[in-house]
């Protein structure tokens, strides 16, 4: 090492990275391969511009787009305990959480949320695929019941996006005791009479698929997500059978039946004001970008849904 | 013939010789070899008993899957009469792997529903190894929503790998099937009893198993994975199986600290394989207490107590 290297080369790179253009200015599509700027992917709700691809987005980055004017309500879900087999595999359990909520900067694995679309008051709760795969523990269970209540107690539809590997196998048979408890969650809706609409997302599998994302009233997918029970992977393991070509994909659910709608990201909003308002009972909404609702969404809560006339 | 498992070779040798020492002396009148013989014999019994007393998780899934354990069949033979087995599920096929129908327990009408492995190389491929299809839970749907109709309690016996990873299958919506049984099995307003009786593998088992009462024989195990899957997930290599089976927490005791189960069904020495029909009495009183503990409770009674314990279960973690 000479004076060079380690003197004046630091130097010279301090004073011109800071004129370098940051790499996160620019995203690849996973799909195929085309830059793409970060303000303008954003905007798009994180859906390739040249392609159409729908890469990964985060529950709030989605709530903001979703609700009016970006303005929602996090409802608060009951902390379970954490750890509970002291699950340890190669890293421990609470140093895999650890990391999970630092990189994404969220507690946990879903968002649920009270808000308005089209000025048609819902909740909402979405998966976070980026924190641990979006794994089913006791949290994400937490979470889907405490929408399911808040959405009775305010009389209101649920709206869920799914994203998962499926159940987390640190919380071991508790993750699949979510099955059975997240189906009661279901049924408290189903009692009350509240529309309970499921957007699957890429991906969506194992024991999530086996519960509460596949018993919605209507069940709606993104392009090309990957919805399945068990995936190509196994398949292809156990039976040693080559998949045809787009097997598991939404597009092949709904060939097969198993899907009301493929719906692109971006028409997504506008479809779920649609149908919800139909089921319902109320008017058509006004199109397009609806301010922030006018006395702030805090006071919502507590309220009836409006039956008729909000949408001026 | 018993099959060995191997950890039990230490086993599999001092009987074989018990055994041939006792072959030896029918060919050869003058030799008197039993004393010698019974104290094999007490030694084999002891080191079973030793082995079997603190058996580790993984050699639990061993005995769990062990070829010669009663399956739901057997239970079903020995358990129930007049079983009248009603099949299909009217939409696509009738489903091997599971059976069910209309049977009496002492003398009681009731629907019994079970995974069967089969127990010979052609009676495992007819019962696809115990693995349902989408077929399978539709039936057991079909049976529950039947049961609930003529207030008949529901049991259902739980021995399965998992749901069965097929392309036909999927496409016929594995996962739809199997939440739409779990979803029947919170709302028949019926008395609904389970028993595990080998493997409860995964979602193909809560859909059976989301029960009023559950119970699980001492060597059964019933987790959210395979053990094997497990550790190629979370270890990166399928041969970890052991360590994953420990930290699964996959055992009956286990899950009765965790409150997902109700009891604990002794086996017999050895396994429920070594005295079948001990085993099966077994779990045949224990279907009885749980039965009698239900019975009386009206429909929606049962639905509110079933949803809450599902509602409430895992909130205390292993100090439940």
């Amino acid at each position: 090492m000479n004076w060079i290297t380690n003197y004046v080369r630091p130097r010279i790179n301090s004073i011109f990275s800071r004129r370098e253009t940051p790499e996160n200015l620019w995203q690849k599509c996973d799909e195929c391969g085309t830059m793409l700027f970060h303000r303008e992917l954003k905007d798009n709700l994180n859906v390739c511009t040249s392609c159409g691809h729908h890469m990964q987005i985060t529950p709030r980055a989605r709530f903001k787009a979703l609700f009016d004017g970006g303005v929602f309500n996090e409802v608060e879900v009951p902390e379970p305990i954490a750890d509970p087999l002291n699950f340890k595999d190669q890293k421990k359990y609470p140093d895999r959480m650890k990391a999970a909520q630092k990189v994404t900067g969220e507690k946990e694995a879903m968002l649920v949320a009270t808000g308005e679309i089209g000025r048609t008051p819902i909740v909402a709760a979405a998966q976070d695929f980026s924190f641990m795969g979006g794994s089913m523990g006791m949290y994400v269970g937490n979470a889907i019941i405490a929408a399911a209540e808040k959405a009775v107690e305010l009389k209101r539809p649920l709206i869920l996006f799914s994203a998962a590997g499926g159940a987390r196998m640190q919380e071991g048979i508790l993750s699949l005791m979510q099955m059975p408890r997240t189906t009661v969650a279901v049924q408290m809706l189903k009692e009350a009479g509240l529309p309970y609409i499921v957007v699957l997302t890429h991906p969506t599998t194992g024991g999530v698929t086996a519960s509460y994302a596949m018993l919605g009233d209507v069940q709606i997918a993104e392009p090309n997500a990957l919805i399945c029970f068990a995936g190509p992977r196994v398949i292809e393991q156990t039976i040693r059978e080559t998949l045809p070509e787009g097997f598991q994909r939404a597009e092949y659910l709904l060939d097969h039946g198993m899907l009301d709608r493929v719906v692109k990201r971006t028409e997504m909003r506008d479809e779920l004001i649609r149908i919800t308002r139909m089921l319902l009972g109320l008017p058509p909404a006004v199109q397009g970008d609806l301010p922030a609702p006018a006395e702030g969404a805090k006071s919502q809560e507590g309220e009836p849904p409006a039956k008729s006339g909000t949408a001026k | 013939m018993t099959h060995y498992l191997d950890f039990e070779k230490p086993l599999a040798e001092i009987e074989g010789k018990a055994a041939e020492l006792r072959a030896l002396a029918r060919a050869n009148e003058e030799m008197d070899v039993e004393a010698e013989a019974a104290a094999l014999d007490a030694k084999a019994e002891a080191l079973l008993d030793e082995l079997y007393r603190k058996l580790t998780p993984w050699r639990k899934c061993q005995v769990a899957r062990h070829p010669e354990r009663p399956h739901c069949k057997d239970y079903i033979e020995a358990l129930f009469t007049e079983y009248t087995p009603l099949a299909g599920d009217r939409n696509f096929a009738d489903d091997h792997a599971v059976m069910g129908g209309l049977a009496r327990f002492h003398d009681q009408p009731v629907v019994v529903i079970g995974h069967e492995k089969g127990s010979d190389t052609k009676s495992r491929i007819e019962h696809n190894f115990g693995m349902a299809r989408p077929e399978g839970y539709r039936k057991a749907i079909r049976l529950m929503r039947l049961a609930d109709k003529f207030g008949l309690p529901v049991v259902t016996l739980v021995d399965t790998p998992g749901a069965y990873p097929g392309k036909g299958a999927e496409e016929r919506g594995q996962s739809e099937a199997i939440a739409r049984s779990t979803e029947a099995c919170l709302q028949i307003g019926v008395p609904l009893v389970s028993v595990i009786i080998g493997e409860g593998g995964s979602g193909g088992a809560v859909a059976f198993a989301t029960a009023d009462r559950v119970a699980m024989l001492e060597h059964s195990i019933y987790s959210v994975i395979s053990p094997e899957g497990c550790a190629s997930i979370l270890w990166k290599d399928a041969e970890k199986m052991r360590e994953a089976a420990e930290a699964l927490k996959l055992t009956a005791q286990n899950l009765k600290k965790l409150g997902v189960i109700d009891r604990i069904i002794d086996e017999p020495r050895g396994g429920a394989h070594r005295d079948r029909p001990a085993a099966i009495a077994a779990v045949g009183k224990a279907i009885e207490e749980m039965l009698d503990e239900l019975k009386g409770k009206k429909p929606a009674r049962l639905v509110k107590e079933r949803r809450r314990k599902y509602l409430d279960m895992g909130s205390k973690g292993l100090a439940a």
